[in-house]
């Protein structure tokens, strides 16, 4: 079968690439252009760790074609720490939180909690425990990662925060 | 929001501690969570070398059986299938994990030869250009069973007109000649008879899936000089290095495990059931080749926590205090060894709990059957014991009409006390704990019970706190 062009936005870079039919976003940026950071936990969208943020929306990067997500602005969490390797306001609370252990679900819980973040600054506990939802954790219980995540809302509005996924960039 | 932690409570045993603790209620950030939050830590998957195979196994679909025929070429016909490996490629194949201390027989083979012993079992190892193409060919090999009697029971499993599933003849593990782990303290017997009360239940867990978010997996790089570089997320990265080199039959130093980033273990990557096979297709190949459980695997195959059946028998007096305690413990190994002989020593360890009871006989087996092996998680032989007893204390304590918390605080261990395996009880401070928790939950105990304490004037369990003895 013919490989299939591929045009997008990845972290502010324009990307093109050739893939197989039917390769997945999360194959995609694994493979082809060595972002390793999203992890496939179960290629089902069942654990939320290959969570990605596409055109404002969190999605389950497993689950998409890349074919149709043509143009598209993708971020991932190697493109949240701005520049100069600072880190943003949810990945310093989540280090400052312990709000990892293993680390392999921290990539789709942060990136889960970006587009909460951008739709909503000022969450509830309910709404980030609703946001993360989709996210397995199966080593801290959780209540750290929530924790972190309102003290990101926090941090953000306090100092007027960069918004990095509203409405694309 | 910096983490606080919580204050130590000084007021315990303040005469037999130095308090110089410079770790201890501080907080340390974990050395690799800046690694984390910019997703720059490397897991094993995360490394992709230029023209890497990827391996799957065709596993078996019966519980027990022989293999009549297996046919890989199906197989072997699917596009970008360019290999399959056998037991006859295998160099040592029967080993058991736990071997490297000792234990014994080797009674599990990397890829079986004759027969199957459970659903799930690796026969064919299929390695491809892609993953697609390896699950292709995976599911291409063609096996041909004969059935055989099925064991799914550990008490039918122990039975003596039971099918014997295991090749050294007995369904159970043998310790030192013995058939099981023993205790014998006491005389149970006569204690039951003098005991006002006698209680009885059953206990029964299931497996129990440790769900990693990473699934267990290695990727196989043969390096210029020869020698053999694992990536691996193993939680044993030398049970891994040894048991593979014995499998392989070269020297230890032919082998290089890079380990230490775990997405999550509990004790689900301590099993050696990856690297050897992904290692022998690496040197048959001379490529680099990744072996990783997908999602269904790693909740199918790979080893939970042993399903556990206890009884437990308990001699009581009115006042509560236990006289005699029988148990009867069988652990579901599974079809294999694995980490199973040693929990299960673990499990007769851990009676009677942790409480002064003069009277203890135990008998703890570890059991094979036609299930998934089970091996280690988390205080694996403790855990379901510990259900199992604390259940059957809060029972007494009901049937008595009694406070659980007393039930135990006069039951508890102290410095000083002889323990069933003939240790001396040391640093024991389950009553101080106690109370401490009825102080925090608001759960009222009458004063004799709030003044007890583990320490005894005539015993010299204390010896090893006090400064300067």
């Amino acid at each position: 079968m013919p490989k299939s062009y591929i045009e997008v936005l990845v972290n502010d870079e324009p990307r093109e690439f050739l893939v197989q039919p039917g390769t997945t976003l999360l194959g995609a940026l694994r493979e082809e252009l060595g972002l390793t950071a999203a992890k496939r936990g179960c290629g089902q969208g069942t654990c939320g760790t290959c969570t990605c943020i596409v055109d404002g929306e969190a999605v389950m990067s497993c689950l998409v074609p890349v074919e149709t997500i043509q143009g598209a602005d993708v971020r991932t969490l190697e493109g949240v720490a701005r520049d100069g390797g600072e880190l943003d306001e949810v990945q310093a609370a989540f280090l400052e939180g312990f709000a990892t252990q293993c680390g392999f679900c921290t990539s789709g819980m942060i990136m889960a909690a970006q587009a909460l973040l951008a739709e909503n600054p000022d969450p509830s506990r309910e709404d980030v425990v609703r946001a993360i939802s989709g996210n397995v954790c199966r080593c801290t219980g959780y209540e750290s990662i929530i924790n972190a995540i309102l003290d990101a809302a926090q941090r953000r509005r306090a100092t007027g925060g960069v918004q990095y996924v509203e409405g694309g960039v | 929001m910096a983490i606080q932690s919580e204050q130590i409570d000084r007021s315990y045993f303040a005469e037999g501690r130095d308090d110089d603790f410079d770790v201890i209620g501080t907080p340390v950030q974990r050395s690799d969570a800046l690694g984390h939050v910019t997703g720059r830590t490397e897991f094993f998957e995360d490394r992709n070398p230029p023209g890497l195979l990827h391996l799957k196994m065709a596993r078996s679909e019966r519980h027990h059986a022989l293999l009549k025929a297996v046919d890989v070429a199906p197989a072997l016909a699917v596009p970008g299938v360019v290999k399959v490996l056998t037991h006859a490629d295998v160099p040592a194949n029967w080993y058991t994990i736990l071997r490297l201390i000792g234990v014994e027989p080797n009674d599990e083979p990397v890829l079986p030869e004759d027969r199957v012993l459970y659903k799930g079992e690796p026969i064919v190892a299929v390695i491809a250009t892609s993953e697609q193409a390896a699950l292709q060919g995976a599911r291409a090999v063609e096996v041909t069973y004969e059935d055989l009697p099925v064991v799914l029971d550990v008490e039918e499993a122990l039975a003596d007109d039971a099918t014997a599933i295991k090749p050294h003849g007995t369904n159970y593990f043998v310790y030192e000649g013995h058939h099981c782990r023993r205790i014998r303290f006491g005389d149970v017997d006569a204690a039951f008879a003098e005991a006002d009360h006698v209680f009885e239940w059953r206990y029964q867990s299931s497996p129990i899936e440790h769900a990693p978010t990473e699934t267990t997996g290695c990727i196989v790089i043969p390096q210029a000089d020869g020698r053999l570089l694992i990536h691996s997320d193993t939680q044993a990265c030398f049970f891994t290095l040894d048991n593979t080199a014995l499998i392989l039959e070269v020297p230890f130093g032919k082998l290089r495990v890079m380990g230490g980033t775990v997405g999550g273990g509990f004790g689900g990557k301590v099993d050696v059931t990856l690297e050897p096979i992904a290692c022998i297709a690496a040197m048959a190949t001379n490529k680099p080749v990744k072996y990783v459980y997908g999602r269904e695997e790693e909740m199918q195959i790979s080893s939970p926590r042993a399903a556990e059946r206890i009884y437990v028998k308990d001699g009581v007096m009115d006042d509560g205090t236990i006289v005699a305690r029988k148990v009867t413990l069988y652990v579901d190994a599974g079809a294999y060894s694995r980490h199973s002989p040693y929990g299960t020593t673990k499990a007769a360890a851990h009676m009677p709990g942790p409480y002064n009871i003069p009277n203890v006989w135990v008998d703890a087996h570890c059991v094979y059957t036609n299930r998934t092996p089970s091996s280690a998680m988390r205080g694996f032989g403790v855990t379901i014991g510990d259900f199992a007893l604390e259940s059957q204390m809060d029972r007494i304590a009901r049937a008595l009409d009694m406070d659980p918390l007393h039930l135990r605080l006069i039951n508890a261990y102290r410095d000083g006390d002889m323990k069933a395996h003939r240790k001396v009880a040391e640093g024991t401070a389950l009553i101080e704990v106690i109370q401490q928790a009825a102080q925090l939950v608001g759960h009222e105990l009458p004063a004799e019970l709030r003044t007890m304490t583990v320490y005894s004037p005539a015993s010299d369990g204390w010896t090893f706190l006090i400064k300067n003895p």
